[in-house]
């Protein structure tokens, strides 16, 4: 068993709101990420769950047991910090088999529950050092190896990738989902790289500014944000947005471009809107009839292929293209849209028009 | 944690002068410097020195005019006054240095350990009004001791610790309690609190957490805190001439103190009994002097 439910978490630090309403169903064995910018809350929700805050409202229930004034020990999570918080003094070794230590394990148990830890996340040369005579990214593999050793009820990581190289990251990342898969254990899993989100998580939930956005699977929060925020920070290149309001069956840009109006829009005539249309759903090859026309601004080669800028009056488009296109800043184009795809959002708040309809 | 001086002294870029004109600058500075550091240390020292020499000397030395410098005679004599009674026995003054050694060693455990959670508790902890009762605590040292030592002395009086080494104990702790936290809370400041943190998720309980993780940190700092403690405790002279008054409770600095006076004054023996006095403090600065360094700069140069 491992569930974790946060109801309405406030918490406030001086004028700063780091959390405001925050309420997470964390299911039984799924790997739940919570995804957001820098300052978001993130690691302060972490620290909720766990028992480190204090919190100004808000209760959190693990296994269904109202645990909001448990001390962390009785919560029997196990945790990665985002600053590793490995004890300076301790080898690595110590390190890793301090939560057997606390609660009474044997030393041989210990000794073969690290040397597993270890040779799974590699860093079995590491063991006898201190602290201070690791890498960042060996440190934070040794706080990883801290958190896998025991079989808590849950797993809290904050971040727990974001030192290593992009090939260990990449390695971690699959590694880190097998043994979610071979543990079935609660993950709950901070990070603010979205490409980590999509591919590791069951469930992501979106933070901003101490308030959930949106809570879902990696695709419903790519296909269908709730909002321009979420369009705008999941997903790369950025989702571009344009704005316009419906004029009968037409969107009519404020830049002057005309699209077929969207058959599942419901969004009366002449309100503010924002159209969100992501990189791969544009193209500069000619190939529906919708379409809007600009200038090439720029070509952004990736290798497996190429962001095409283009400027739509004042406001850049970014279309995902093939790494062979060319061109010449200036030139003008034609950049075919997939309205089927496209989003809407209210332009004053922000809030998803595409649901509704659809 | 262990900061070294170099760590904590940042020497700023070095100056681009020709060879030559560093050299000469170099060493007409220098100079100047040796010369005020000289008179500095003459000044300073001489009367170390002289009470050293008077504590080595015969008698008739001790009062030869002019005075003798080096051409006098060596005699242990008066350190044996010091510890030996005429008669044989155990003296007046040895006793006040047993006495000096329960009552600063007592009182430094007493302020250490009351201090140190204490510390730890301004550090980690929401507390209401944390900065004025801070200040407050600061505030209680404010006041020099002579200026309340006829309260205490009249409290001392009803309450029956008036000339006991408790009191004095009490006291002394009392005064280097304030002291010790301001200390202790730069300490604790310095240590992150989510060593704290881990090991509560590793199972411990908050205290056991700061026992085993936090506070072998913090031993350079409780060192450097607790020899300050020391040092004033060995060296307190007001309160402890004030509320005490027979031989075998009082402390080592009134009891030279009392040596002088009556009509002659024995001041080989002043004098050894002074060199012993100041003995341990030189001592025990000296075995922690790295630790006292590393406290003092971290405790200044922070914030
Ligand atoms: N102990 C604290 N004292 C004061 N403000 C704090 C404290 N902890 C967090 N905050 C503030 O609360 C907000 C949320 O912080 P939090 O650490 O949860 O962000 P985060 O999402 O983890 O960000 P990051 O990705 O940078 O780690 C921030 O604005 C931060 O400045
Ligand atoms: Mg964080």
């Amino acid at each position: 068993m491992g569930t974790v439910a946060v109801h309405g978490l406030c918490k406030s630090f001086g004028k700063v709101q780091a959390l405001d309403g925050v309420t997470l169903d964390v299911p039984d064995g799924s790997f739940f990420v919570v995804l957001g910018p820098s300052g978001a809350g993130k690691t302060t929700t972490l620290r909720a769950i766990a028992g480190l805050e204090k919190l100004d409202a808000g209760s959190v229930h693990l296994d269904g047991r109202d645990a909001t004034g448990d001390a962390p020990a009785a919560r029997d999570l196990a945790m990665v910090f985002q600053s590793y918080a490995l004890y300076p003094r301790h080898t690595a070794y110590e390190n890793i088999a301090s939560p057997l230590r606390a609660r009474g394990c044997s030393s041989s148990e210990i000794a073969a529950a690290v040397e597993q830890m270890s040779s799974l996340l590699h860093i079995e040369r590491l063991l006898q050092r201190r602290p201070a005579q690791l890498s960042g990214g060996e440190m934070q593999r040794v706080a990883l190896a801290r958190a896998l050793v025991r079989r808590p009820r849950a797993f809290l990581m904050d971040e727990p990738l974001t030192n290593l190289d992009l090939k260990l990251r990449v390695e971690m990342r699959t590694e880190l989902t097998r043994i979610h898969r071979s543990f079935g254990a609660t993950f709950v899993y901070v990070t603010n790289d979205q490409v980590e989100a999509l591919s590791m998580a069951d469930q992501v939930a979106v933070l901003r500014e101490g308030k959930v956005q949106q809570v879902g699977t990696p695709t419903e929060v790519y296909e269908r944000p709730a909002n321009q925020w979420v369009a705008g920070f999941v997903g790369s290149p950025p989702i571009s947005l344009l704005a316009c309001h419906a004029e009968g069956d037409r969107l009519v840009g404020t830049e002057g471009w005309t699209l077929p109006r969207p058959r599942w829009t419901t969004a009366e005539d002449g309100r503010p809107l924002l159209l969100g249309l992501r990189a791969e759903d544009l193209s500069v090859e000619q190939r529906g009839n919708a379409s809007l026309s600009g200038e090439l601004y720029g070509l952004e080669p990736l290798g497996d292929r190429t962001v095409v800028d283009v400027r739509v009056g004042t406001e850049i488009l970014k279309v995902k293209a093939r790494p062979t296109v060319t061109g010449t800043p200036g030139e003008r184009l034609l950049v075919t849209v997939d309205l089927d795809r496209a989003h809407l959002f209210d332009a004053g708040t922000g809030v998803s028009l595409s649901e509704a309809g659809r | 944690m262990a900061v070294s001086v170099n760590e904590a002294v940042s020497t700023g870029p070095v100056r681009d002068h020709p060879p030559g004109a560093r050299r000469l600058g170099g060493r007409s500075r220098s100079i100047l410097e040796v010369a005020l550091l000289a008179v500095l240390a003459v000044v300073m020292l001489f009367p170390v020195l002289w009470m050293i020499e008077t504590s080595i000397k015969e008698n008739r030395d001790v009062y030869a005019i002019p005075a003798k410098f080096v051409d006098f005679q060596v005699t242990s004599e008066h350190f044996k006054d010091v510890f030996v009674a005429s008669g044989g026995g155990r003296s007046a003054l040895s006793v006040s240095f047993l006495n000096s050694v329960l009552v600063a060693g007592v009182s430094t455990v007493l302020a250490t350990v009351l201090g140190v959670p204490a510390a730890w508790a301004y550090s980690r902890f929401a507390v209401k009004a944390k900065k004025d009762q801070l200040f407050f605590i600061l505030s209680t040292r404010f006041m020099p001791p002579v200026v309340v030592v006829v309260p205490i002395f009249l409290m001392y009086r009803q309450v029956g610790l008036i000339d006991t080494k408790l009191g004095l104990i009490l006291i002394y702790a009392a005064f280097n309690l304030p002291f010790t936290i301001w200390m202790m809370k730069g300490f604790v400041d310095e240590v992150p609190a989510e060593y704290e943190d881990a090991a509560m998720l590793d199972g411990y309980t908050r205290l056991q957490a700061f026992w085993r993780f936090t506070l072998p940190l913090l031993v350079p700092g409780i060192a450097a805190t607790a020899v300050f403690a020391l040092i004033f405790s060995w060296n307190e002279f007001v309160f402890a001439i004030f509320l005490t008054s027979s031989d075998n409770v009082r402390t080592a600095p009134p009891a030279i103190a009392g040596l002088i006076g009556g009509t002659t004054v024995d001041w080989g023996l002043v004098a050894a009994a002074s060199v012993v006095c100041a003995l341990p403090v030189f001592v025990f600065a000296y075995l922690v002097r790295k630790h006292l360094v590393a406290g003092v700069t971290l405790g200044a140069v922070r914030r």
